[in-house]
């Protein structure tokens, strides 16, 4: 053990390095995609109204972000965050019920023969309706109020979810069980104590496909249904021609989607280390 | 303690394969049994109906004295890859039964800390069973069935996936446990050696039907220890089984 030990503290200054360089690397294709598009801004190539160049969407950013609203007459100063979090509150309200509605069905189907024949094959037919398609029936029921987009979100993000988590109970090793069954588990230790942490990371898996619907519901429902939030501000913006606004907002949306990716990833490299440990003996 | 009488097992209903045919078998209490025989004749379905894994298809199997009709802490199974919960370390794979079953701490603590000592993992219960060789997760697989007490500890080829000298090690470690404990022990092999070795009674099974041909008292004087292998008396016993287990491979 002392020996891996050693490894590991010799290998930190090598791990930085290798991480440097990775980042570096990722840098490269954004930075001249960013400066070609500077570039043929400012050379006129493209109209500065339809497309305007990356330093003025950065100027409108940074305004929208950090400006000092004053009497409420332009909605693009200083109101960034606000947007930002309505949006991530309504992802992560409508992805935990998701969570909690879609893990424990996963786990029914995949273990039970019956609850597969019986639940299993009206997920099927419902699947392929898109989360574009409940719109309507949304606004319907919830009207334009924040839930609405909840309840999207939560649709958009259970299939993934249900499938994987019933991939993943289909698949624990049967030796598992019985040696659980074997040691005097009833049924809900078996599934709470060997099912649902050998299926976890086929779960992580759906969680993570997931939450990138998850992000897509929400701009969706905010742009049609509910009146704040990321999704809301780029309609509104485009409406009044602030495709500086546009821009940003879009760049905020990939950056959240990917930083609450991370988060997830984080939690599953923790949940699953028992995974990422090398034999002694091998 | 385990009895088998007229038991059949056919998979695939009525036309399908016979794993087990007309088997009568029993194991008296405290005994060592070896089940011996090529794979695929049946000898680890015969381990499972005791289980509980499986059920029976004909005939009466009773395991002290009762029915089986689902796996339980009576009955400690070792599975051939030791089949620990990778999740869990060696410690809590031990404990798991005690700890499912609702028994108090201060009750299943003590003897979790003896057998890992007995085993000789007691520095390793921290770890992962990833971080473990192969012999010591199979001995972590024995600790956590014999931490149950269990009233017979079933084998599946425990030793089967291990190179030969830790296969010699884990030997000499099961005859010691065995000595101490004197559990009823029903052990499915396919390793002539091991089976002298290991049992008081020798069971040679052969395959398509499955069924018990022979049964070998093994003699040898207790306690055994791997030196036996080589000894003239162990030798008597091997030829006799080869010849038992040829004649059975081709019918005259």
């Amino acid at each position: 053990m002392s020996k891996a030990e050693s490894k590991t503290v010799s290998l930190v200054p090598a791990q930085l390095w290798g991480r440097l360089r990775k980042t570096v690397l990722a840098l490269v294709l954004p930075v001249t995609l960013v400066w070609l598009w500077q570039l043929a801004g400012t050379d006129g190539a493209i109209a500065g109204g339809a497309l305007p160049t990356p330093d003025r969407v950065w100027a409108a950013w940074m305004k929208w972000a950090f400006g000092t609203s004053t009497f409420g007459l332009n909605p693009y100063i200083g109101t960034w965050t606000q947007s930002l979090w309505f949006s991530a509150g309504r992802v992560v309200y409508g992805f935990a019920i998701a969570i909690a509605v879609g893990v424990p069905i996963g786990m029914i189907i995949g273990w039970s023969k019956l609850a597969s024949a019986m639940i299993d094959p009206t997920i099927q037919w419902l699947r392929p309706v898109p989360i574009t398609a409940w719109l309507p029936i949304s606004i319907a029921i919830f009207g334009i109020r924040d839930f609405g987009a909840v309840f999207l979100i939560t649709i958009g993000a259970f299939y993934p979810i249900v499938i994987n988590t019933t991939q993943g109970t289909r698949d624990v090793d049967k030796n598992w069980i019985r040696a659980a069954l074997m040691m005097g588990a009833g049924q809900r230790d078996v599934l709470t104590r060997v099912v649902l942490p050998a299926a976890l990371p086929s779960i992580f898996t759906g969680l993570r496909i997931g939450l990138g619907i998850a992000w897509t519901a929400v701009i969706v429902s905010e742009m049609v249904a509910v009146k704040s939030g990321l999704g809301y501000v780029l309609w509104d913006a485009y409406y009044v021609g602030r495709m500086d606004i546009v821009i940003a907002d879009m760049v905020s949306i990939g950056l959240m989607g990917f930083l609450s990716d991370l988060l997830i990833v984080s939690i599953e490299i923790w949940a699953l280390r028992w995974r990422r440990l090398q034999s002694f003996d091998a | 303690m385990i009895n088998f009488s007229k038991v059949s097992k056919v998979y695939g209903g009525a036309q399908g394969v016979r794993a087990l045919d007309q088997v009568d078998f029993s194991v008296a209490e405290g005994e060592f049994v070896a089940l011996l025989g090529p794979s695929g004749c049946g000898k680890s379905t015969l381990l499972n109906l005791v289980a509980g894994f499986e059920k029976l298809t004909e005939g009466e199997m009773l395991f002290d004295g009762q029915a089986v009709s689902r796996p339980g802490p009576d009955r400690g199974v070792v599975f051939q890859e030791a089949s620990l919960l990778p999740w869990l370390t060696v410690w809590e794979n031990v404990v798991f039964g005690p700890k499912v079953q609702g028994l108090m701490r201060n009750e299943y603590e003590p003897r979790a800390h003896e057998i890992l000592k007995i085993v000789g993992l007691e520095a390793f219960h921290k770890a992962l069973p990833v971080q473990l060789s192969g012999g010591m997760r199979q001995r972590v697989g024995i600790a956590r069935a014999l931490v149950m007490q269990p009233k017979a500890l079933l084998m599946d080829e425990p030793f089967g996936a291990l190179d030969a000298q830790t296969r010699l090690s884990m030997q000499q470690l099961l005859l010691e446990v065995w000595q101490r404990l004197k559990t009823t022990v029903l052990f499915v092999t396919h390793d002539i050696d091991e089976a002298i070795l290991l049992a008081d009674r020798v069971c040679v099974m052969t395959a398509r039907p499955g069924r018990i041909t022979k049964e070998i008292p093994i003699d040898l004087r207790r306690p055994r220890s791997i030196d036996d292998l080589t000894n003239s008396e162990f030798t008597h016993f091997k030829a006799q089984i080869m010849t038992e287990m040829r004649g059975a491979h081709d019918p005259h």
